[in-house]
């Protein structure tokens, strides 16, 4: 239970992504946040989306790995930054990998590329064998 | 050594014998003042607590049975100690201070060791002793009370996945099943299988499928559903979605996920319009089962 449990520092907070539970987790985590921020119903739904998204890649194709929270908080603006990383195998194309419809596994290839459209910063970061990070930034107020 | 040991036992079994009383008189104090709300347990019933629990105790160290299983292996002290976990778990007490009642009947022994005991060597076996045995004894409290919190939480996980997915005839030939919380792969394979059954047993030519209570729709809830309609399709019965909220729509449309080969409604009250056009039927239904009849509840 403990280790389930939400790491808070401050601003930032980390939930491990371990088991098919632990997306719940996330996605409450991430809704809490959105909601702390004072995201609107539908930028929530986007954020949480995307981060639905991620996180499942992260656990099914990346072996899971964690999700990190970080209020962005620079006024007048006001954001969240979700960094996604896992140790996985990497991707041997990213760029591929972005385009709707492409996937290596069973689903329906729309993740990747869907929370990038999902949000107003996307970085992804990967190697294959080394892991693959993804980092997304999403703006309260703006559309 | 091993003979100082099965001294030791032999004695101790003897002084908690002989000064059992003495013993469980000290720990119902050291209760009395120890538990947070002191009137959960009375003072009779911790008395009898005590007693059951010196009395088994002296029984397992008399017993044939290895030192470090007397707690576990012996049943007569494993059903003491589990049984005053349930109970005051029940009652209130926090695992903490279950597991600390245990432990402050080392102390109550101890004491009267200490006096009966006059040999330093002996003295010291039997404290290691009642040491390896009371830290037992506290840790089966703990173990007890995870135990049942694991299977409060089980129940309930069974629970929540049958409350989740009935299957809710509404019309003549149709059904629908209303979705609520989290739509993963677990209960989606539960969602199609008692779909698929109710279609086969109502000979229904229409489901709706209801996602007003699923807060968040990604690609994998969407290929779940897709799957679901697919196989719908196969029993032949047609498929609608409804429950579509804004938010949601604007989702599926933004993730590029093609929805257009299901029949979709943003409400149940649309859905159900259709449905019946589709069916081309007003009348209920030539039973007289009433319009909405849980059929199954797996």
């Amino acid at each position: 239970m403990s280790d389930r449990e939400l790491v808070t520092t401050g601003h930032v907070c980390a939930v491990p992504i371990r088991a098919e539970d632990d997306l719940l987790a996330a996605r409450h985590a991430v809704r809490a946040a959105a909601l702390e921020a004072g995201f609107g119903l539908v930028a929530q739904t986007k954020l949480i989306t995307a981060a639905s998204e991620l996180v499942r890649n992260c656990y099914v194709h990346g072996g899971g790995g964690s999700l990190v929270i970080e209020h962005l908080v620079p006024p007048p603006r006001a954001g969240l930054r979700l960094t996604i990383s896992d140790e996985g195998p990497g991707m041997e194309d990213p760029a591929a990998a972005l385009i709707d419809g492409y996937s290596t596994g069973p689903g329906l290839g729309h993740g990747l590329g869907g929370a990038k459209r999902l949000v107003h910063e996307f970085h992804l970061e990967t190697e294959p064998g080394k892991g693959t990070t993804v980092v997304i930034t999403r703006w309260a107020g703006e559309r | 050594m091993l003979g100082d040991m099965e001294r030791a036992r032999g004695e101790i079994a003897r002084v908690i014998g002989e000064h059992r009383d003495r013993i469980a008189a000290a720990w119902v104090v050291a209760q009395e003042s120890r538990l947070a709300s002191p009137g959960a347990v009375d003072a009779e019933e911790l008395r009898e607590e005590a007693e059951t629990l010196i009395a088994c105790l002296r029984e397992g160290l008399a017993a044939a049975v290895p030192l470090d299983h007397v707690v576990t292996g012996f049943p007569p002290i494993k059903n003491a100690v589990t049984d005053l976990s349930h109970r005051w778990a029940r009652l209130g007490v926090s695992a903490t201070a279950i597991a600390g009642a245990i432990f402050a009947l080392k102390d109550a022994c101890l004491e009267v060791l200490a006096e009966e005991i006059s040999d330093i060597e002996l003295r010291l076996e039997a404290t290691q002793l009642i040491h390896r045995l009371l830290d037992a004894a506290g840790l089966l409290t703990f173990q007890t009370y995870v135990d049942s919190r694991e299977e409060i939480i089980q129940r309930q996980n069974r629970q929540l996945l049958e409350i989740s997915t009935p299957v809710v005839r509404l019309w003549r030939k149709v059904l629908a099943v209303p979705l609520i919380g989290t739509l993963d792969s677990a209960r989606a394979q539960i969602v199609m299988e008692s779909l698929l059954q109710a279609i086969q047993e109502n000979e229904a030519a229409v489901a709706i499928i209801d996602i007003t209570g699923v807060p968040t729709v990604d690609t994998a809830v969407a290929q779940h559903l897709m799957q679901t309609v697919a196989a719908t399709r196969l029993m032949g019965a047609d498929c609608i979605l409804s429950g579509i909220r804004p938010q949601i729509a604007q989702m599926i449309a933004r993730l590029g996920i093609d929805l257009s080969e299901i029949i979709t409604r943003s409400s149940l009250a649309d859905a159900l319009t259709a449905a019946m056009r589709m069916v081309d039927d007003v009348s209920p239904g030539e039973d007289t089962r009433g319009e909405s009849t849980l059929l199954n509840v797996p």
